[in-house]
């Protein structure tokens, strides 16, 4: 069954065609990657999915409703969390409370007055964040302030308050930029983990294809605004358009 | 303890035992001495510190927990205010139905307005909030005379209706607020020593109310509700991608604040049945930012401090003339005492807002969390230094 089904989809900055008629189909349980080099529009499109941009014309169904023209809380409500390139966190709140804020959107919707309820007593919200922070190996940093971390753990954090929503859809836009070696190979196991275990389906854009070719099942190229490629991994590398878009050979 | 954590309980009950006993550490100086007039241990006094405190902690639970900066706060004091003379005039004169209605009143006041500023943040809210607390004070001071007095004021008078108590014309004079016959007014005193303490029914009626509008405000503070108004203050475009609609927070938040401010208006009109549209205006507003701030924005008890100090030098300094300097440096050779009494005098009596400025200055320079931020950097640095010590 389709998770996401994206069709002619048209934005235009002034004078340039950002997205140009973006056709995109995404399985549900499999992690889709979006490559192409810088400027290809890759993380406009993304910006599209979560109601941060609106596109000039097309469609994007998400199990066969329409998100266009939805706020950004009801996109995430609807199931659909993404994970920011650049970290958005709330760097006055400690780690905790950043991953507390999601998982109680997750349980509680988008407005709940819940006034003279200590916060302290929220235990399995508390441990299902502890849980998360744990798989990402952050179980150590829970009561620092977001501010004081690194960039790498911020991008951890990021992935942390994507996940604790069990999102229906995870958008991750270049998740482990920043990032040490190693700390992105625990990244990828991480991702390989819950996919496999959750059936999670994700959107992932990277420029690591290193983490691209470990997780994808299915890739598309995005070159000036468009799809020129979809196919699975193996195929992409031998592709002459791939080549051609990455290098520029066709002139 | 009372749902809050042991640290939050010892606060409210130091808090409690502050404004308990704040009748005899207010006077701390002897009857008649020289300093005697450095107490503020009078119901007049005490009763403005504790309603301004519940307006001041009302403040912070928009201000400190969202960043919103409100300047039309007291709008919502004033028409609490004018809500509670009509229940003294209309009702009874026992002040219970008026705090409660003039809390309400604020409330749907608050909601009319907050509904439309919030639909823009930053400067533009404070803008929108700025002039619709002009807008209330321009109306309250003219067209709706017939509701607000106009200039001169709302008043109880001889023969209002009081249709629950009839209270009115016993004995030809008019009826003072009470709590069922315990006027607000009534002030026991005793003399220990030479210090004299007075005990005054209303100021322990606003203090009991204080109490209560704490003890809220920190349950609010460490609800899951606060935790989302800190991270609207904090990343208000990522909680929109979390699932959370900020406005809805910030809306309650606003009413809230806007009850809080109400309510001290109501408290005020309890402790003297009169309000004017200049309770109203726009410096009203700033008086409570800048109680605010000197305490420690988001702190719980910094804006209570804030206004307090606030009080007591609107009270306080401006009392002191030039008499009163010159008797002060007699000691010295007469032209070293006029010329103490000169570089003195812009900063006492009329010139107390120069010491609040003054003063309000060093606090943003130097403490920029207020003096609680300051008092608690204090306590940390002295406190590092000592487990390093060990």
């Amino acid at each position: 069954m389709d998770a996401l089904e994206v069709r002619g989809v048209n934005k235009r900055f002034g004078g340039l065609q950002a997205l140009n008629d973006v056709n995109l189909t995404v399985e549900e349980g499999r992690i889709h990657a979006i490559i192409g080099p810088n400027g290809a529009g890759k993380s406009t499109l993304l910006n599209c999915f979560v109601g941060r941009l609106t596109p000039d014309s097309g469609t994007v169904m998400f199990h066969g409703q329409n998100l266009l023209g939805k706020q950004p809380h009801q996109i995430n409500q609807a199931g659909v969390s993404r994970v920011f390139q650049t970290p958005e966190i709330f760097s006055d709140l400690t780690v905790l409370e950043n991953v507390m804020i999601p998982a109680l959107a997750h349980r509680d919707g988008i407005f709940e007055f819940n006034a003279f309820k200590p916060l302290r007593k929220e235990t399995d919200i508390k441990q299902r964040a502890i849980d998360v922070l744990e798989d990402l190996g952050m179980e150590d940093k829970v009561d620092m302030m977001a501010s004081s971390m690194s960039r790498g753990d911020k991008r951890r954090l990021e992935m942390a308050m994507g996940l604790v929503q069990e999102p229906k859809l995870l958008l991750l836009d270049e998740p482990t930029a920043g990032m040490s070696r190693a700390d992105t190979n625990n990244t990828i196991d991480v991702l390989r983990h819950i996919g496999d275990s959750r059936g999670l389906t994700m959107i992932i854009i990277e420029h690591d294809m290193h983490v691209v070719f470990s997780l994808a099942d299915r890739i598309s190229v995005l070159a000036q605004g468009t799809v020129i490629v979809e196919d699975a991994p193996e195929n992409i590398k031998g592709n002459v358009k791939v080549q051609e878009a990455y290098l520029g050979g066709a002139h | 303890m009372l749902g809050l954590s042991r640290n939050d309980f010892l606060l409210l009950l130091f808090v409690l035992l502050l404004v308990a006993a704040a009748p005899m550490f207010l006077n701390p100086f002897p009857e008649g001495s020289e300093f005697a007039q450095f107490n503020a241990g009078y119901p007049d006094l005490m009763q403005r510190f504790v309603i301004f405190g519940i307006f001041a902690i009302g403040f912070n639970i928009l201000f400190g927990l969202t960043g919103y900066l409100s300047f039309g706060h007291a709008a919502f004091l004033g028409a609490g205010s004018y809500a509670g003379v009509w229940m003294l005039k209309l009702l009874t004169i026992n002040v219970i139905p008026a705090i409660v209605v003039s809390t309400l009143v604020a409330g749907v006041f608050s909601l009319i307005i907050g509904y439309i500023s919030l639909r823009r943040s930053g400067i533009y809210f404070s803008i929108l909030t700025l002039a619709f607390a002009q807008m209330s004070f321009a109306l309250a001071a003219s067209v709706l005379t017939p509701i607000t007095g106009g200039e001169t004021g709302l008043q109880t008078a001889l023969h209002d209706p009081r249709i629950l108590d009839g209270a009115g014309s016993v004995g030809g004079n008019i009826p003072a607020p009470s709590l069922f016959g315990l006027e607000m007014r009534h002030s026991w005193q005793v003399n220990v020593g030479d210090w004299l303490w007075t005990f005054n029914v209303g100021y322990y009626l606003s203090a009991f109310v204080l109490m209560i509008a704490f003890y809220i405000a920190i349950r609010i503070f460490r609800s899951p509700f606060g935790m989302m108004l800190k991270a609207v203050k904090s990343n208000n475009q990522r909680l929109s991608y979390t699932g959370i609609s900020p406005r809805p927070y910030t809306l309650a938040a606003f009413v809230i604040s806007g009850m809080y401010a109400g309510l001290a208006g109501g408290l005020m009109v309890a402790m003297d049945p009169l309000a004017g549209a200049e309770r109203m205006q726009w410096t009203a507003s700033g008086e409570v930012v800048l109680m605010t701030i000197l305490g420690g924005v988001g702190t719980l008890i910094g804006p209570v401090l804030g206004a307090g100090l606030i009080k007591y030098f609107e009270n306080i300094f401006s009392k002191i003339n030039d008499n009163l300097l010159h008797q002060w440096f007699a000691f010295m050779p007469d032209g070293l005492e006029d010329f103490m009494v000169t570089i003195i005098h812009p900063f006492v009596g009329k010139g107390w807002h120069l010491t609040l400025g003054l003063m309000f200055m060093l606090v943003v320079i130097f403490l920029p969390g207020g003096l609680i931020g300051g008092l608690t950097g204090l306590y940390n640095r002295v406190f590092r230094r000592r487990s390093k010590a060990r």
